[in-house]
């Protein structure tokens, strides 16, 4: 409620342009070091960055809205004065002796002609009413869209260090939850708080021009509400943090114990378990009988301190009545004003309830402000993210063969690529054939500045050749990959592709003639056909039927029910581990690319269905530049260089033969005195 | 359903009650407020009257009763002498019904805490005494879920009943009853009101909810794409198709925004609806009893329909009016709330009510004579799978001591065999003795403590190493846990973490690697020096060398220990006495490495491709 008031009403866009700094907070502590000069402050701003996008995309409608909301509530805040001109019109009057309904000569307006009037301006404010809440569902869930779509944008555009540094839960429940959170605040607490600040305005504005003793009496009792608002709100929220961490607590030991299970019921760990689960349980408890006690009492403590305010403002009203005392308000001011005090009384005492009635709304809605607050925050901190750079300017284009054995650009598809080299100095382009040549040079790489984990790491790749990386997990064998690719940037060296340092080529362009298997086969929602064709959009049935054979996976799609439109259910999760690497692997022949990156991942199939996916690499391999990683060593023995790692150093190459003649760590891996992990 | 539930209330039953009862009295006294107030104002209202009966006066009547009060003197100061006992009356009921919110606002809160709590214990308590068969057959995410969402939601849903569901009715009925004491005829507006707006809220959300229902759907479907681009990151960007998931994306999204704002604006017609009843209802209520109110005192004998009413009677009856619907759309509110939590509900229910299908015997034998094993011509078939048989005519005799290796491939129930030793399932022909005597006969803990079995999908627990240790001998002192894992080879690494046996083990035992892990296992394992070990695929992790020196210094430390091996690698069968090979669900063969050899296909392949030699050199590089 406060931060909505002290914005200005018209925060346009411009306002969250200036916010593409990081909120350091969601950053883990590892990068703090490198962003400290980055701290930004774009937490006030999540309501004015809100509004902004409702402002960007449904200005005249908002307004619209507005309007529609102040119609609307002053209905509601007349329903008093209604009263109070019912009172003093037409009841007091009869007991002056004047018989009357009005109408006639009474100069009195008719009863009936005054409900008309009434009657006509409720249906006006109750169109209001249906213009608002209809105008809201629609630019709720139109903001909802664009904040949404927004963020993924933005999420596609991240390095893939970013999704290293965040669990998927956690992003995933800025989607979900997060945008709830949102969604609650636009399409209900925000129309609500509006509803509530009309109403109580025009009830002050009322109660001013009826009675200042009266409004006194009401503003001093909504201060003891106010009051206590703040301090049942305050302690039930800290109580409530309590209660979410006891909670946390005894989810976190659930889910541990529930996966666990059966090792529980092998250790015979069962009445352990119980007692553990009891105290947690037990602490759990006691915070939310805290935090709810606080949570309830809330509505009953406002609506009977409005009770209080009630009975109040009916004694003193009496009071005054049976003293003759005397009644002013700003009303007294106009010519021709008479309001007969006991009309004031009645209508005060519709007013106390009035007002009760929407500090309590207001107050219901103070925990979807916070949780709007949070959920935004973490909104705009993905969408503050610094975006992967890419200051490439290297184009893959399609290339035909000139006759002294160049390249030159071609209109159609040859088979053949170059590289697009313009040299900005001195205003040419050259091209140079896209070979697949490959070198390293002194490469330093590091996740965490100043934690090396790649060093001084050499080596050239020839066309055609096939290079192996063997070593235990976290040896650095996926990481040098990576390099390749540009997922990570290097601190130190060179990488070079066909002889162009791999930083001036754009980046997609890089990716795209670098075909990767990698290690974590993943499966899009979509048929056996959409997977295939995701490594070329535009692939023929027949190039798709083909690449699926070319990696031995031909076979088993045929076996499928409906072949290959087989639907894929949650990351293919309908297929075995061997048949989704397959996929995997005909994914990427698709593609067709000059220089294969296969990162296998074949530790969890058997060693049967290794041999057929083995079999499916090999043939994906031939005549190409490639870069495999291992576990078993049986599929890297044909390679021309075989690369051991170790902590991040290559410390033997060479091929089999050579790296058995030296009996070193290749050959006790290889002789199996020594295994991975 | 409700009586399984309403059993976990339990120690909460006299909260519940009492926040109830509290309920009860606070909504009698806010019915009464209006009523008093209406009483001072019409009380008012006669003082000014010109000519007003002084007798009148001198009797002080609250609510049409004669209280006997009266305060002689001038008109005035008799006046105020009864202004000030209202004024009393009303602090007071005003006083008492805030007390009464207070107090069952904490009842309340103390009874759904208090509910939740044994609720998550009879759960948690029931599924420990679940055996396998039951833990099957629910997904370990589906009992997370009943054991924390689902218990949330019935908890909320439970505060809801006692808070609402019942304040809401008895607030109609006895603002209801209220009005009809004023005036039966508004009490009769007010009631047909109320059930307009009743109907008009029920048949929104009845419109709506199919919508929502598809729109869900569409908004999961949504999500998962997110959640696929989040976990294929790599993925999208390898093959550069950031620019085409958010075009597929898009579409997702636009679709669910244009289901939405369909359904939502359905919805957003209930608060207009709302509206428009009550503004009507306060018009009519209004101008009829200033009909009733003006007609009555200047018509000679005019008859108001329902009763006659006074200026004091207007105010009390506009509120009645307003509390008549807030309580039923309060009403709706909670049962839309009550019908989300039923399927929680429903959830809880089925796992409370399943019975553990493994029971121990009453008396069951306690003492395992020795690791002798025998498997007497035993079927097993996985519940709700009878047709096919996990395990067929099963036939083995293994002596205490002996070592035994199995190997099979995948599905080839080398699992299902070994976990009938420690009754995790019960056989469904046939029998399995231990020590000479049938499983089913042991006493199930003394039966299981003398097995260790090592599970194949194996779970540390958060806590110290020394804690996750001790799961297998919860006395072990710290020479013992040492011991046991200096026998799994353990030590070395224990020892080079920098808090040793200290050392932390996060949930899910994400700092240690899969063969650190197997080996921690084999030590919980081996601690409580088992009369039979079994390792189901438990050193697959673990580099040859270690694994043989775990079943080398196993077989020097344990010897009297029947050991049971089952392993993909050969190598890890060195040193057994027999080896069995399974193959969909049967026995195939039995026999030392050299008779296997000879008498089994299945071994001889699986020791010809494990041990390949380098001899076939660059042959295999050709494309087929």
């Amino acid at each position: 409620m406060p931060s909505l008031k002290n914005k200005p009403a018209g925060v346009m866009p411009e306002g969250f342009d200036a916010a593409n700094v990081s909120d350091a907070k969601t950053l883990k502590k590892m990068l703090k070091d490198h962003k400290k000069q980055q701290k930004a402050e774009p937490k006030k701003k999540v309501f004015s960055r809100i509004l902004g996008y409702i402002f960007k995309y449904y200005k005249a409608r908002f307004v619209i809205v507005i309007i529609s909301i102040i119609a609307g509530s002053i209905g509601t805040a007349m329903i008093p004065v209604i009263l109070m001109l019912l009172t003093n019109t037409y009841i007091e009057p009869v007991n002056g002796g004047v018989p009357t309904l009005g109408g006639g000569d009474t100069g009195v307006l008719p009863l009936w002609t005054f409900l008309v009037i009434c009657a006509s301006c409720y249906i006006v404010a109750v169109g209001f009413s249906t213009t608002y809440n209809v105008l809201m569902a629609r630019i709720g869930q139109g903001v909802l869209y664009y904040i949404r779509r927004d963020m993924f944008v933005k999420m596609q555009s991240l390095p893939i260090s970013y999704f290293d540094r965040h669990l998927s839960g956690d992003i995933m429940s800025v989607y979900t939850n997060d945008v709830d959170a949102l969604r609650q605040f636009i399409c209900q607490t925000l129309p609500q708080l509006i509803i509530s600040a009309v109403t109580l305005t025009a009830l002050l504005i009322i109660m001013l021009v009826y009675s200042l003793w009266l409004l006194l009496i009401v503003l001093a009792i909504v201060g003891v509400m106010i009051f206590v608002v703040t301090k049942i709100g305050s302690a039930s929220s800290r109580y409530f943090i309590l209660q979410q961490s006891a909670l946390g607590k005894v989810d976190g030991y659930i889910e541990e114990s529930m996966h666990g299970q059966k090792v529980i019921k092998v250790f015979c760990h069962e009445e352990e378990a119980k007692k553990d689960f009891d105290d947690k349980n037990e602490m759990l408890c006691s915070h939310a009988t805290k935090a709810n006690t606080y949570a309830n009492v809330l509505m009953p403590v406002l609506q009977n301190i409005g009770n209080i305010l009630y009975v109040i403002i009916a004694i003193v009203g009496s009071l005054i009545i049976v003293l003759h005392g005397f009644n002013i308000g700003l009303g007294n001011a106009i010519p021709g004003f008479d309001m007969g005090l006991i009309a004031v009384v009645v209508g005060f005492l519709s007013i106390a309830k009035s007002f009760t009635q929407q500090i309590a709304s207001i107050s219901q809605q103070i925990n979807f402000v916070a949780m709007a607050r949070a959920g935004g925050n973490r909104i705009f901190a993905i969408m503050d993210e610094p975006s992967e750079e890419d200051n490439g300017y290297v184009e893959l284009v399609w290339a035909k063969r000139t006759a002294d054995g160049g390249v030159e650009p071609s209109d159609t598809y040859t088979g053949l690529w170059a590289w697009k080299h313009p040299h900005k100095a001195e205003g040419t382009v050259t091209y140079v054939e896209l070979k697949g040549e490959i070198e390293m040079h002194n490469v330093d790489f590091a996740y965490v500045p100043g934690k090396t984990v790649l060093h001084d790491v050499t080596l050239y790749a020839k066309p055609g050749q096939k290079i192996a990386f063997v070593g235990s997990t976290g040896a650095g064998k996926t990481t040098i990959t990576n390099l390749i690719n540009r997922f990570y940037d290097i601190e130190d060296g060179k990488i070079r592709y066909d002889g162009i340092n791999i930083n001036k080529i754009k980046k997609p362009d890089l990716r795209r003639s670098l075909g990767m298997v990698l290690q974590d086969t993943n499966l899009f929602t979509g048929t056996i056909k959409d997977n295939i064709r995701y490594g070329k959009l535009d692939a023929t049935d027949e190039e798709v039927i083909e690449a699926a054979k070319l990696a031995n996976a031909h076979d088993f799609i045929m076996r499928l029910p409906d072949g290959y439109d087989t639907m894929l259910e949650s990351d293919g999760a309908n297929l075995s581990q061997g048949q989704r690497q397959l996929l995997s692997i005909a994914r990427t022949a698709c593609e067709n690319a000059p220089v294969l990156v296969l990162d296998e991942a074949t530790s969890s199939i058997d060693t049967r269905t290794e041999q057929i996916v083995q079999s499916g690499m090999d043939k994906l391999m031939t005549g190409r530049t490639v870069f495999v990683i291992a576990h078993r060593l049986s599929t890297v023995r044909n390679s021309n260089v075989i690369m051991v790692l170790d902590h991040g150093r290559i410390i033997e190459r060479g091929t089999h033969e050579q790296l058995l003649e030296q009996k070193g760590t290749y050959y006790k891996l290889y002789t199996g005195a020594f295994e991975l992990e | 359903m409700i009586g399984k539930l309403a059993r976990s209330v339990r120690e909460y039953k006299l909260p519940s009650i009492l926040s109830v009862v509290f309920i009860v009295f606070e909504v009698i006294l806010e019915v009464f407020i209006p009523l008093v107030c209406s009483d001072l104002i019409n009380f008012i209202e006669g003082v000014r009257m010109p000519g007003a009966d002084e007798a009148i006066w001198h009797n002080f009547n609250l609510l049409n009763i004669s209280t006997g009060i009266s305060f002689p003197g001038d008109l005035e100061a008799s006046a105020i002498g009864y202004v000030f006992i209202y004024a009393a009356i009303l602090l007071v009921m005003a006083g008492l019904s805030l007390t009464c919110g207070l107090l069952s606002g904490m009842f309340c809160a103390r009874a759904s805490a208090g509910f939740a709590k044994n609720l998550r214990k009879d759960l948690y308590y029931k599924i420990q005494d679940f055996s396998f068969e039951n833990i099957d057959s629910f997904s370990t995410s589906s009992l997370v879920t009943r054991l924390t969402t689902d218990v949330t939601n019935v908890q909320n849903a439970y505060m809801m009943i006692i808070r609402i569901a019942v304040r809401s009715p008895l607030m109609f009925i006895s603002a209801l009853v209220m009005a009809f004491t004023k005036n039966w005829f508004m009490a009769l507006i007010f009631f047909i009101a109320a059930f307009l707006l009743l109907g008009a809220m029920a048949l929104i959300p009845k419109r709506a909810m199919p919508i929502f229902n598809r729109v869900f759907k569409k908004y999961d479907s949504m999500n998962l794409r997110i959640q696929e681009n989040v976990h294929a990151a790599r993925a999208v960007k390898a093959f550069v198709r950031e620019d085409y998931e958010i075009q597929k994306f898009d579409t997702a999204a636009t679709d669910v925004r244009k289901d939405f704002t369909k359904a939502e604006t359905l919805l957003a017609f209930s608060n207009p609806i709302v509206y428009f009843i009550m503004f009507v209802l306060i018009l009519i209520t209004c101008t009829l009893c200033t009909v009733f109110i003006v007609n009555g005192k200047t018509i000679e004998g005019y008859e108001s329909l329902g009763g006659k009413l006074n200026l004091g009677d207007l105010s009390a009856l506009v509120q009645y009016a307003i509390m008549i619907l807030m309580s039923m759309i309060m009403l709706v509110m909670v049962f839309v709330m009550i019908v989300m939590a039923v399927e929680s509900a429903r959830r809880i229910v089925t796992v409370l009510g399943t019975e553990s299908t493994l029971e121990s015997p009453e008396n069951g034998v306690k003492e395992v004579a020795d690791g002798s094993i025998v498997f007497d011509h035993v079927d097993f078939s996985y519940a709700g799978d009878d047709e096919k048989c996990a395990l067929k005519d099963a036939n083995i005799s293994i002596k205490s001591g002996e070592t035994i290796g199995i190997l099979g491939g995948t599905g080839s129930s080398k699992t299902t065999l070994v976990q009938l030793i420690p009754r995790l399932y019960d056989v469904t022909e046939g029998s399995v003795k231990v020590g000479g005597v049938d499983v089913r006969d042991y006493d199930l803990e003394s039966l299981r403590k003398n097995i260790a079995m090592v599970l194949q999908k194996n779970v540390l627990f958060s806590g110290t190493i020394k804690d996750n240790i001790r799961w297998g001998k919860e006395d072990a002192t710290d020479e013992e846990i040492v011991a046991a894992c200096k026998l799994a080879q353990a030590d070395e690494f224990i020892s080079q973490m920098p808090d040793g046996y200290d050392t932390y083990i996060e949930q899910g035992g994400t700092n240690v690697s899969g063969g650190q892990r197997q080996r921690l296992c084999i030590a919980r394992a081996l601690i409580a020096s088992p009369k039979i070990i079994i390792f189901d695929d438990s050193t697959s992790a673990v580099d040859t060398k270690t694994d043989a020196l775990i079943r080398k210094s196993m077989a020097e430390t344990l010897p009297d220990a029947t050991k049971i091996v089952i392993a993909q690698r050969v190598s890890s069968f060195e040193g057994a006495d027999r080896i069995i090979v399974m193959d969909g669900g049967k026995i195939s063969a039995i026999g030392t490495h050299d008779e296997l050899m000879k008498s089994s296909v299945i071994y001889r392949e699986a020791y010809e491709i494990q041990n390949k030699k380098s001899d076939d050199e660059e042959g295999d590089n050709a494309i087929a």
